[in-house]
């Protein structure tokens, strides 16, 4: 046997690898879990009090009211978002000039920064000035979102439909756009229904994309911030304070650094697990490829 | 089932067809008999695929009729049709697993239950796929999923042709040869009308009893494999079937003699002055011989069974085709064509047979 020759020099190679991650992920992310086991006080100084944090937190109502606004909120805006932008796609013309116009005009709200998509909203939806506001009052339904927590939900779902909705109909347009025509002419001489192409053809090749895109909507649904400050400031009361903007306060409002770190733990813990099962349930039947 | 027939079918994907190159069928008059195998075969771009796709229904010509039988089908959907058509890339509905895929055109007409299942087995043992009815349908290697989207024409009672379109394409060459065997065996087991789309002359000859050669968009010749091969209508038919192509030498008429470089080679009394005239031979029959054309060996390919030589004469190259271990004249060679099949073309079409 020729022994390949072995030069353990070479490990220093992924040292500035290991720097790098060191310094933007690994380090940051100890901090926190550092401060997430102590108590602080002025003049830095520091006490340790083992699971105390995360024991507060988990047994905290506040903590639980905040977690079930956001599964609601993602679980809303999921059952929206997928169906309309799906849709969407389905209705968009395959080419021509009017293919361009469309993809155009659906990039719009991805790119408008996501302080301004809640100060547009915001303004919008004013009841004595905002053209939503204003509107809904004329035609006689009562309607103030700074006071009533039910439109204070409706705007701020209205609000993500609005913004994100296009990002799942893009992703499906280009899976859409995949399928080659031989399969829409098959189905066709298979004397297939339009539900049928649906089901056993159009469906079928979105999967991988509609997998990131409820991925993507998930994580950033769950991770919401920007928006509803602006919009809400998680008001009325604590009616759309979701748990970013929960974290937010703790962390900023009251200083309290280890019971937000706790929180900021406990709330990564969340998405990850969420968005494993996501995926696990999404590719459960695909074949291993 | 029925016999097709298209009557002055002519096609353009342009909305206003301005010149000629415009149109993508030219104008094609055709018959396919109840229960034939047919290849349509000539280059990519010839317009076969679109010659298919008029004749499932998946494109309405721009003018010009489509007959089943004596039905006008010209303004009729694929589905109502009733042909089945397999791609050049394997579609099968991949959630679905095999049997659901034979069976789903069944369904979506409404068949009942008990019948669409014994049309599957049925349909399943002809193609050699029981084995894997409960598989899904997208664990299928490239030529199992092929005889699936065949398998969902057969399993209709109804179909009145079947319609291949470059089946093969995606098949790995040793799969090609069984799987055309099978479609070959198949059409005469169950005797339906099949239509084979195809640029390999190979695939065409051995699958079909009648070949159709397409060139720009429109029918050069239609006949047995024999006949392309023994009376090329058109120089193009000559060129694009046998390997190596036929050989066409422009000559001169002196005195009813079509002459090349001096050498008197075929009767041509009927060519008409000024027209281009042509002489085509198959390099099968020319030989190298006492007298004849003089030429210049350039170079000799091996290609097993046989040799294939390139000879020129001026700027002219003939090729001829010997057996193995024939010998090759060095110097001063000559060539005779053999009279039989020595052709005489005008303006490109065949007009006379050699005397």
């Amino acid at each position: 046997m020729s022994a390949k020759p072995v030069n353990p020099r070479a490990w220093w190679l992924v040292l500035p690898v290991l720097v790098l991650v060191a310094f933007n992920a690994v380090i940051p992310l100890m901090t926190v879990v550092n401060y997430s086991v102590q108590e602080t006080f002025g003049n830095n100084q520091f006490f340790f009090e083992g699971v105390k944090w995360y024991d507060d937190v988990v047994n905290s109502a506040r903590f639980h009211d905040a977690l079930k606004r956001q599964l609601l909120f993602t679980a809303i805006i999921l059952a929206i978002e997928v169906p309309l932008g799906v849709a969407i796609a389905l209705a968009m013309p395959r080419k021509g000039a009017w293919a361009s116009v469309c993809l155009v005009l659906m990039s719009m709200p991805l790119l408008i920064p996501w302080n301004v998509v809640g100060a547009m909203w915001n303004i919008f939806a004013l009841p004595d000035i905002g053209l939503l506001g204003w509107t809904l009052n004329k035609l006689g339904f009562d309607y103030n979102y700074t006071r009533q927590p039910f439109a204070a939900w409706a705007t701020l779902i209205a609000m993500d439909v609005w913004h994100w909705t296009s990002l799942v109909a893009l992703l499906a347009y280009a899976g859409l756009s995949a399928i080659p025509d031989a399969y829409y002419q098959a189905a066709k001489i298979d004397g297939a229904s339009g539900w049928a192409v649906f089901r056993h053809v159009q469906l079928p090749k979105m999967k991988h994309v509609l997998t990131i895109a409820v991925l993507l909507r998930f994580m950033d649904s769950f991770m919401i911030y920007t928006e509803p400050v602006v919009l809400t400031g998680g008001g009325p009361g604590n009616a759309t304070t979701l748990l970013s903007i929960d974290l937010v306060k703790i962390a900023l409002g009251q200083f309290d650094l280890g019971p937000a770190a706790a929180m900021s733990l406990i709330y990564f813990l969340i998405i990850l697990l969420l968005s494993w099962v996501f995926y696990r349930v999404m590719t459960l039947d695909q074949d291993p490829t | 089932m029925a016999r097709i027939r298209l009557e002055s079918v002519r096609h353009s994907y342009r909305e206003q067809p301005a010149s000629e190159a415009d149109w993508a069928l030219k104008r094609v008059d055709l018959e396919w008999q109840d229960g034939g195998a047919y290849a349509l075969l000539g280059p990519s771009g010839c317009g076969k695929t679109t010659l298919l796709s008029i004749v499932s229904g998946l494109l309405r010509p721009t003018s010009g009729r489509v007959f089943f039988g004596e039905r006008d089908v010209t303004d009729l959907a694929p589905d109502q049709r009733n042909i089945a058509q397999v791609f050049q890339f394997p579609v099968v509905y991949d959630t679905m697993s095999v049997y659901d895929n034979l069976a789903f055109p069944l369904r979506n007409r409404g068949v009942p239950a008990a019948e669409v299942d014994a049309r599957v087995r049925e349909v399943a043992a002809l193609l050699d796929l029981e084995a894997m009815l409960p598989q899904r349908a997208a664990g299928l290697t490239a030529d199992g999923k092929q005889k699936i989207s065949l398998g969902r024409g057969l399993a209709r009672a109804d179909v009145n042709v079947i319609m291949f379109d470059e089946p093969l394409t995606v098949i790995d060459p040793h799969l090609k040869w069984r799987l055309r065997s099978k479609l070959k065996e198949l059409h005469q087991r169950i005797g339906m009308t099949m239509v084979y789309v195809t640029h390999d002359q190979t695939e065409a000859m051995t699958f079909a009893d009648q070949v159709v050669v397409m060139h720009e968009g429109a029918i050069v010749q239609v006949g047995t494999p024999i006949e392309l091969f023994e009376r090329p209508r058109h120089t193009f038919v000559g060129h694009f079937i046998g390997s190596p192509g036929m050989n066409v030498l422009p000559c001169e008429i002196e005195a009813g003699q079509a002459r090349f470089a001096g050498v008197p080679l075929a009767a041509a009394e009927r060519a008409a002055p000024g027209a281009r005239t042509e002489i085509g031979v198959r390099p099968e029959f020319v030989r190298f011989a006492e007298a004849g054309v003089p030429v210049r060996v350039a170079r000799v390919a091996d290609a097993g069974r046989h040799q294939i030589v390139e000879t020129h004469h001026g700027d002219t190259v003939i090729r001829v085709l010997l057996k193995e271990g024939e010998r090759v004249p060095g110097e001063n060679a000559r060539l005779a064509f053999d009279p039989a099949h020595t052709r005489l073309y005008v303006d490109g079409w065949m007009a006379g047979e050699a005397a």
